[in-house]
């Protein structure tokens, strides 16, 4: 907050300043869960990369594909896995948000609120998720 | 009597006389209504994926041995049913061109040199191109059967 004084006016008024330090972004909710879901849909994009060509080994050889999958099946690439989940269910939900803010005023307004609710509904996905994929890596 | 026509005036011709081009638009060609038919493709396409895609995890990771069930036979399981090859192929076309529009926005905000966003799209549009390519000809020409030891119906029968 911001207080001027009015020249000439003897009363104060009290602005919000635009941007931080001169920046265009305007932080909180709306500008994080823009970088949250860019940085998630970069991430998807190149492990899906990955993925069509590992499982392309399929038309090589059995042993060729189970070779390779043999690999990834190891502690280090199961938090893997769940991180990319997480970028999974977070892109997906944000993505739906979006579509809401973009056609409903009523969700234009709350966009805010509406990034709190797709962090709970990804707790709430990600916790039997973790438990289920960690229980069969270690189990 | 109007004042803004040619015809009445010795100051010359109205530049929206001579074309039917708004003077305030810069751009010489247009391209169309492509950024709006992307803007709704992305927004079509992931309501679509969220289905296809959470389907794909479900199964693949939560039942049955989950991740470490993973291998040839399950993946020949998978794709000797046309359920899973068309739900497969139609996730694989829409993520990848999902994708490349994402990664293309990103592109376009970053770069500064013309040059530059040249050679990345140059490299999106090649990649996206092999991940389509590749990824169909795979889904239809596997051949579950290559596996020996495959217990499948379709292979013991043969």
């Amino acid at each position: 907050m911001v207080v001027l004084r009015l020249a000439g006016k003897g009363r104060t008024v009290a602005v919000q300043p635009k941007a931080a330090s001169g920046s265009l972004y305007r932080g909180r909710e709306g500008m994080w869960s823009w970088v949250a879901h860019r940085i998630a849909g970069v991430l998807i994009f190149f492990f899906l990369f990955a993925h069509v060509l590992d499982t392309a080994l399929v038309r090589v050889s059995p042993e060729a594909y189970n070779t390779v999958i043999g690999t990834y099946q190891n502690p280090v690439v199961a938090f893997g896995e769940i991180g990319l989940v997480a970028a999974v269910v977070f892109h997906a939900y944000n993505g739906i948000r979006i579509i809401l803010v973009d056609t409903n005023t009523w969700a234009t307004r709350n966009q805010r609120r509406l990034f709190w609710v797709v962090v709970g509904l990804w707790v709430v996905t990600m916790g039997p998720f973790i438990w289920r994929h960690l229980s069969h890596v270690f189990g | 009597m109007s004042t803004t026509t040619s015809a009445d005036s010795n100051r010359g011709p109205v530049v929206t006389d001579l074309t039917t081009k708004s003077p305030y638009e810069r751009r010489t060609h247009s391209r169309g209504n492509f950024e709006l038919w992307s803007w709704l493709f992305m927004r079509a396409s992931g309501v679509l994926l969220l289905v296809l895609v959470f389907g794909h995890l479900f199964v693949n990771l939560m039942t049955g041995d989950g991740i470490k069930g993973v291998d040839f036979a399950f993946v020949a399981g998978k794709w000797s049913s046309p359920f899973w090859q068309f739900w497969d192929l139609l996730m694989l076309w829409l993520a990848e061109l999902h994708g490349v529009n994402g990664v293309r926005t990103i592109i376009n905000d970053y770069t500064e040199r013309d040059s530059t966003r040249l050679v990345l799209k140059t490299l999106l549009f090649l990649s996206a191109l092999l991940v389509m390519v590749l990824g169909t000809l795979v889904i239809f020409t596997f051949d579950p059967c290559i596996d020996p030891n495959s217990t499948l119906q379709q292979c013991t029968g043969r």
